[in-house]
């Protein structure tokens, strides 16, 4: 098993986005549009995914490299990132570095240096879950089948969600996803008949809407870029991913912040936690609680305590609750 | 992401780019010179492969060379540079992008070759620990600061730790040590010397510096 082949499939490697869309509507749910790879090949190789047609997105210039301009009134303060760049050239890019050291912090953070150099942001975020009952191949609710292993008795659930389960309990595994929610970025999401424009907040799906897929995009979809608006452009940032290891692995929970902060009083905020639900998870209430306060200790310490309210962990995942609590009080009080 | 018309009539035209046909030319180039490293004879010929599929007969550039060479569409580099190019420096640890053992140079750039598709790398230029040796086969400086250093013990992980050390100096001769550590965290060395890779990362750091100044230019001096 461990070092044969993937099951064969052919390989179409279109050269512009116009034929990649074409090629997926007439596949179908034949068709696996393939981008650094990193997620694709493990569910090849553990032949939890066969599909008859694999896209090559690599080839589509078009869908690769940083631009200066996004979304909104403030676009010309905004970037647009295209799905295929790498996480690497996210990280290196200076105009992404500059304005948003968020961005550039989560993507710095994704697994390892290799996967970075092929990975893009777009699979990044479109990722499947790593719950490993689902990637084992158990034919569980996000299968198609009729029961949680995760959430299940005895399960081994240290990983997953401590909010907003619905049937599910596997979270999203994303560093960068966090980041977008909370820079207000917007997906562009196209297929062979329109584009539609879709916010970073409601692309990613919750399983009591559509518990077998990450995201909005259907079969004959792509995400093709990501557009930030220049609203946050060099805020104040804060970005912390607490994992196993520090390498490789994903977040057991992160925390992306972005705040405004005039004269010692906060502004505004975003602050959106990752790994503990199944969508980044956008901490509104937290971000009223400290909005107009000044940031101080006893603000970050009500932000702590008002983040974890609610969460409903599982056997083995209470650590989750003062995590999440102490890295939202960290980015309450961060003064970078 | 515009410029695009999205209508339905690329249905019925055929890939854009020629690709068809210079992927005709080539085979029949192939086919002339007989210089392919072949699996035809082992594997059927696909059956109603999807209209502008991946051809099989490929070309790489692989340390400096260009190999000829039949490629599966679903076939990693691993695979090809281990059992089709007699390659086989570069080693299969996980499979999964989880050692970084089949640590490869596509482009200068490390990569895991275990999770690339060959047919993704035509027209690039591979390196593996095969292509670092100099003119007269003398080692690359990571490798003589690796042996230096005591890096390997059971030296499974090593090809993978001189790829990685070797593309981070290419992309910065003179790292931090903290930049090292990073560039090198997605290498697993079971034996645990990872100290031991470290130091010699900085070593060859240092004697590629010296030897650069010693030599009045900004190239890395083999021998």
């Amino acid at each position: 098993m461990m070092n044969d082949m993937m099951t064969g499939f052919d390989l179409l490697q279109p050269t512009d986005l116009s034929s990649a869309l074409d090629l997926l509507s007439r596949h179908g749910a034949d068709a696996w549009p393939l981008a650094g790879g990193y997620d694709s090949f493990d569910w090849f190789k553990n032949r939890g995914k066969q599909p008859a047609v694999v896209i090559d997105l690599e080839g589509i210039e078009e869908l690769r490299g940083v631009r200066e301009g996004g979304p909104g009134p403030d676009g010309d303060r905004g970037v647009t990132i295209g799905a295929m760049t790498t996480l690497a050239a996210v990280e290196a890019d200076p105009l992404i570095r500059s304005r948003y050291a968020l961005l550039a912090a989560a993507a710095a953070q994704v697994a390892s240096p290799q996967i970075r150099n092929a990975g893009t942001i777009g699979g990044n975020v479109c990722q499947d879950t790593r719950c490993w009952y689902y990637r084992y191949g158990m034919t569980c609710y996000r299968a198609g089948g009729n029961t949680c292993y995760a959430g299940a008795p005895g399960a081994m659930n240290r990983e997953h969600a401590i909010f907003g389960a619905d049937r599910c309990v596997a979270v999203t595994p994303s560093d960068v996803a966090p980041a977008l929610v909370a820079l207000d970025a917007e997906m562009i999401v196209r297929n062979a008949r329109r584009e539609t424009v879709v916010p970073a907040a409601e692309f990613f799906m919750p399983p009591g809407v559509d518990i077998t897929r990450m995201t909005v995009l259907g079969e004959r979809d792509l995400l093709t870029a990501i557009r930030v608006p220049g609203r946050w452009a060099g805020a104040d940032f804060h970005f912390e991913k607490v994992a196993d290891r520090k390498t490789w692995d994903f977040a057991l929970v992160s925390v992306a912040a972005a705040v405004r902060v005039n004269g010692g009083v906060i502004e505004d905020a975003r602050i959106v936690a990752g790994a503990v639900q199944c969508v980044p998870r956008r901490m509104t209430a937290v971000e009223d609680l400290v909005r107009g306060r000044p940031r101080d200790e006893e603000t970050a310490e009500m932000a702590g305590e008002l983040a974890v309210r609610g969460a409903d962990p599982l056997d083995y995942n209470h650590f989750k609750i003062p995590l999440l609590g102490n890295l939202v009080k960290r980015a309450v009080r961060a003064t970078s | 992401m515009s410029g695009h018309d999205p209508s339905w009539q690329g249905l019925l035209s055929p890939l854009p780019g020629g690709d068809a046909l210079s992927r005709r030319g080539f085979i029949k180039s192939v086919i002339a010179t007989g210089a392919s490293v072949s699996a035809m004879s082992w594997f059927p010929a696909p059956q109603g492969a999807a209209r502008g599929a991946v051809g099989r007969l490929i070309s790489l550039e692989v340390n400096g060379r260009t190999r000829r060479v039949d490629v599966l569409p679903q076939e990693t580099l691993a695979m090809t540079l281990r059992y089709k190019l007699g390659l086989t420096g570069t080693k299969l640890g996980c499979d999964r992008a989880e050692c970084g053992a089949c640590t490869v140079m596509i482009d200068g750039v490390a990569h895991y070759s275990c999770s690339t598709l060959t047919q993704r790398v035509r027209g690039r230029e591979i390196t593996t620990v095969e292509g670092l040796e100099g003119p007269g086969g003398e080692l690359h400086p990571v490798q003589r600061a690796f042996i230096d250093e005591l890096g390997p013990q059971c030296g499974f992980c090593t090809p993978g730790q001189v790829m990685a050390a070797a593309a981070l100096l290419r992309a910065n001769p003179n790292p931090t040590r903290d930049a090292a550590r990073r560039a090198m965290s997605g290498n697993l060395c079971r034996c645990g010397a990872y100290d031991h890779y470290l130091n010699g990362v900085m070593r060859a750091a240092r004697e590629a510096s010296g030897a650069a100044r010693a030599t009045g230019a900004g190239e890395v001096s083999h021998g």
